[in-house]
């Protein structure tokens, strides 16, 4: 248990869209048990190395290593808020449920055993009264319970954040991020793209901050905090954490 | 009342009238069950282009003298449709731009080309039956049914056996992504079950009205009903209830099949908006 093992490494990525360089020179890694804290302006590329990670889009140059028994499809994604869910008529379990579809293969329905873990994992955030109610009448904070009991169904070992409190208010925000401490001391790995430099520095164990096309650090919190980087964006951010 | 049911009683005995109910009802419930992933895909405007489309295929189909059109116009469509998805997803050219500019070209060139080569003497007639659905409905062949009932099967076991996997792509197309699931495979697969639907409900009313055959059951259905499968359950019910209601009562008063039974689907989408309204209220 000393040395975890390395579940993802990005090694010398750049990444962006048709010939246009978003972000370059990534280089992290991410070891079992781990909570990465993504740090970074709107539009530095955040979401583009979550699409990197998941293997939705495949780096310009450099890698992207899996290793722990993490195959593709076995990250768990809470994606940032997309327009079409918004109106979508579907129900809280029919949702959760859509997250075991990577482990049906070309069977077309749920088995017993999916069933039962999409059950385990709505009872485990808390939202099993909420099986039968339609998703887009539920508050921020339960869609975002939903998504990430999805995301739990899809993989147990490791979990991709993309700015999961947005637009919650600050108690539901608390709530969330408490929930996906806990799971991370359960032993999940996550991975957090935030804009919320207390929270990175009140639950996160490392932090990989990107900005101005290129990685600017990465390594544990406290190094981050001790960082030029660091210092500075607390500081600009305005966060009250003392040294 | 008695009377009016002894008249349809009289009709359903004639072939050409069971034909229709069959073929027509099959159609409506493949558009329903479509549907609802249609326009929660922001895919509506492919059917609407696509009709379009279709309807150029069948004037050069026509001009050409092709005596099968579906030879022509169905492969036509089926690319069309595989083109269109492939526009709307790349960022550079606007999707809906793209849309626009085949299904108003094609609706240009098809008319034009039927002013221009037809042999007819009624064009406007022609092109006009050929927009808003004609009596083809009444005359299709033995033949003709059975292509219909067997395609029609197949997009219905398509729909079961993909169920679930149409409902992530159609949900959450980038966590579904990530989850393993070729979510490019299922939105060709829509694709192409969209335009094969399209050109089957031509017959039925015509290219024009074609896209409200699509919508509005399902919007519909989505006005009131709260999960997924429930909301494809009831579009496909209001569908086929409407497409039978039409088709009588266009036999009876002798109105234009496509837009009779696109009037019930408007009936049917207000009295489900009323409904929403007092479910919220
Ligand atoms: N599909 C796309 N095609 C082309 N460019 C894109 C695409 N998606 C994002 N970009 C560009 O890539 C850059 C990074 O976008 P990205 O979404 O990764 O930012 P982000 O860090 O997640 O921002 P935010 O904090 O607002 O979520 C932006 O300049 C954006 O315009
Ligand atoms: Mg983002």
């Amino acid at each position: 248990m000393s040395e975890r093992e390395v579940q993802i490494s990005c090694v010398g990525c750049s990444l962006g869209y048709e010939g246009e360089t978003v972000v370059s020179d990534i280089n992290f890694e991410v070891r079992a048990g781990d909570y990465l804290c993504i740090l970074g302006e709107n539009g530095s590329g955040k979401s583009t190395l979550v699409k990197a990670l998941l293997g939705l889009k495949s780096p310009n140059t450099g890698e992207i290593r899996r290793g722990g028994g993490v195959g593709a499809g076995e990250i768990g994604y809470l994606p940032q808020q997309t327009v079409v869910q918004r109106d979508f008529p579907a129900s809280v379990r029919e949702i959760v449920q859509s997250g075991c579809l990577g482990k049906t293969g070309l069977r077309p329905f749920y088995n017993a055993a999916e069933k039962a873990l999409a059950a385990k994992n709505m009872e485990r955030l808390g939202i099993t009264d909420l099986a039968k109610r339609c998703y887009r009448e539920l508050s921020g904070g339960q869609q975002q319970r939903v998504l990430l009991a999805r995301a739990l169904c899809a993989a147990d070992k490791i979990l991709l954040l993309d700015e999961p409190v947005t637009g919650l208010d600050p108690k539901a925000q608390l709530d969330l991020y408490e929930l996906i401490s806990k799971l991370n001391k359960n032993g999940i790995t996550i991975i957090m793209v935030s804009h919320d430099i207390n929270a990175a520095m009140m639950f996160s164990s490392h932090i990989l901050h990107i900005g101005g096309q290129k990685q600017l650090f990465f390594g544990s919190k406290d190094d981050y905090m001790n960082s030029p980087v660091g210092r500075s964006f607390i500081l600009s951010e305005g966060g009250e954490i003392d040294g | 009342m008695v009377e009016l049911i002894e008249k349809l009683q009289k009709y359903f005995t004639l072939p050409f009238v069971q034909y229709a109910m069959i073929v027509g009802l099959l159609i409506a419930l493949c558009s329903s069950l479509l549907g609802v992933t249609l326009v929660l895909k922001r895919f509506s405007f492919i059917g609407d282009g696509l009709s379009h489309v279709a309807f150029g295929a069948m004037a050069v189909a026509i001009v050409a003298g092709i005596t099968n059109q579906m030879l022509i116009i169905m492969p036509v469509t089926v690319a069309s449709a595989i083109l269109l998805l492939r526009t709307g997803q790349n960022t550079k050219i606007k999707g809906d731009a793209a849309v626009a500019m085949i299904s108003v070209g094609a609706l240009a060139l098809g008319y034009m080309l039927i002013n221009i080569f037809s042999k007819s003497a009624n064009v406007a007639g022609d092109v006009c039956s050929t927009l808003f659905g004609s009596t083809s409905i009444l005359t299709l062949t033995k033949l003709e049914v059975q292509l219909c009932i067997a395609l029609a099967a197949v997009v219905v076991v398509l729909f079961v056996l993909f169920y679930n996997k149409l409902f992530a792509v159609t949900f959450d197309e980038s966590f579904s992504k990530a989850t393993g699931v070729k979510s490019d495979i299922y939105n060709l697969l829509i694709a192409i079950v969209t335009a094969v639907i399209i050109v089957l409900a031509m017959n039925l009313v015509g290219s024009l009205l074609i896209s409200a055959l699509i919508i509005f059951p399902a919007l519909s259905a989505m006005r009131v009903f709260k999960s997924f499968l429930s909301v494809i359950i009831c579009s496909a019910v209001i569908s086929v209830v409407c497409a039978a209601v039409g088709l009588m009562v266009s036999i009876l008063m002798s109105t234009p099949v496509g837009a009779t039974i696109v009037s019930a689907d408007i009936a049917v989408f207000f009295i489900f908006w009323i409904i929403s309204l007092f479910k919220r209220g």
